[in-house]
């Protein structure tokens, strides 16, 4: 099965790839193993855990529920393109670093991934708009009361820029 | 898991689409929002061995006003423009109610109206709304074009009347009259997850208030939306009130829904909930159509 290749072209977190993908590899799997950006988790690979969101074009989506092949030509973000170095977290990851909105941590990046755009759209949000906002991510650790906290704690912040 | 592995076409038109379906309709899947396709696929209970991409085809995701007052929406446009849409929100409420329930935000960025009514499943919203709105869906071939109504085009358990060669380009939602009441009710055990039971209610008032038109339809009810038109039947010519909500709703739970139970919830449960919600559901309906539509 090597003849079936398609060239695809993608903008990942601002950087230009070029690379050769079987129809049937999944965009989870392009992004974790052919261009090696681990950050971005694999869960359950059917759409209920949301482990591995990631912006395509702004907008979060299921990274396992798409072929890399239909990414052609987009332009994605994963959680590396927030803050990959300690020293310059994104407001949103320091806020779940201080609030405590992450354990295990394999969860974490579908919850950044989902909540960027949700807090530049909202940048005041209530405890209700925030739990309806992450009800399509899992987390089997805090329980969520943390990961609430640590979004109203990062929309102050963002805020105040 | 993963797919097995599968041909990949991405066509540039409609046309083109349509003449690779004429050409491999049987053996190929259309692939438009992917969000139940895709899963189906990793999971390997279907193995499509070609898959027609339509996401680059340029027009079919379009909203509008249609001649008589209604409302046109292209078979690819993502549940989430519609679900944000001032248009459907103004001219179609019960939709604008129902898509918030399909699955999660990150879904609905993804999965498209025509992909979820084409795909059929008997616990998902779309088909229900479809029946309790009585809208139209628009499929075209490479030889022809024909409109099929929603209470036609459900037939059993992901089965549609498309043919193989055939692809939803659109659906056409008849406009609101003025005494039309709406609700769509569904109980899920988390946010987001398929409902164990759930139902959209539509009725029309004439105007001494009785009731002239009804759709009592529900999901995850048997093994495929579920019309109740005994309960829809001893609704008409009424004057809608809780005292003829409750026998109603006890016909519609008891004799002519077919729920198959589950791990989550057995088939007396189904019943149990498909009873409250049809009662709550028309009290919300008639008090909006009372209200002259207002939401």
């Amino acid at each position: 099965m090597t003849a079936n290749l398609h060239s695809i072209s993608v903008t990942v977190n601002g950087q230009s790839f070029q690379r050769e993908v079987e129809p049937r590899l999944l965009l989870s799997d392009f992004l974790r193993h052919t261009l090696e950006l681990t950050g971005t988790h694999v869960g359950c690979e059917h759409g209920v855990c949301g482990a591995c969101t990631v912006l395509l074009e702004g907008v979060p989506v299921r990274s396992c529920l798409m072929f890399a092949v239909q990414a052609d030509g987009a332009s994605l973000t994963t959680v590396e393109g927030l803050g990959d170095d300690l020293d310059a977290l994104h407001p949103l990851q320091e806020s779940f670093r201080e609030a405590h909105g992450l354990q295990c941590g394999f969860c974490t990046p579908g919850f950044l991934m989902t909540l960027l755009p949700f807090l530049e759209e909202n940048p005041d949000p209530s405890e209700k708009e925030i739990r309806e906002a992450i009800s399509g991510n899992l987390c089997r650790c805090t329980g969520y009361q943390h990961i609430v906290d640590a979004v109203a704690l990062a929309a102050k912040n963002m805020q105040r820029g | 898991m993963k797919p097995p592995p599968f041909e990949y076409l991405a066509p540039g038109t409609l046309e083109e689409a349509l003449a690779q379906l004429s050409e491999h309709g049987c053996e190929a899947k259309i692939l438009a929002g992917g969000q139940s396709l895709i899963p189906s696929m990793n999971f390997r209970m279907v193995q499509p061995a070609m898959l027609i991409d339509i996401n680059r085809i340029a027009g079919l995701d379009s909203i509008r006003r249609t001649g008589q007052g209604g409302l046109a929406i292209g078979a690819l446009s993502r549940q989430n423009k519609v679900e944000r849409d001032p248009l459907v929100a103004q001219h179609a409420p019960l939709l604008h109610e129902t898509i918030p329930h399909i699955a999660h935000p990150q879904i609905r960025n993804r999965g498209t109206v025509g992909g979820s009514l084409a795909h059929a499943d008997p616990a998902s919203e779309l088909p229900v709304y479809a029946i309790a709105r009585d809208i139209r869906l628009r499929l075209r071939s490479a030889a022809a074009e024909r409109w099929v109504d929603a209470q036609d085009f459900f037939q059993g358990m992901f089965t549609t009347a498309l043919a193989p060669d055939e692809m939803l380009v659109e659906i056409e939602i008849p406009p609101m009259p003025t005494g039309a009441g709406w609700s769509f009710q569904e109980i899920t055990r988390r946010r987001g997850d398929y409902a164990l039971m759930g139902l959209a209610v539509y009725i029309e008032l004439a105007g001494d208030g009785t009731c002239s038109a009804a759709r009592l339809v529900y999901l995850n009810a048997g093994d495929g939306p579920q019309r109740a038109r005994e309960a829809e039947n001893m609704l008409i010519g009424e004057k809608p009130a809780a005292e003829l909500f409750e026998p109603a709703a006890r016909v519609a739970a008891e004799s002519e829904i077919d729920p198959f139970g589950s791990i989550h919830a057995t088939i007396e449960f189904q019943r149990h909930l498909a009873r409250v919600l049809t009662v709550r559901a028309l009290e919300i309906a008639s008090t909006r159509a009372r209200n002259g539509g207002i939401a």
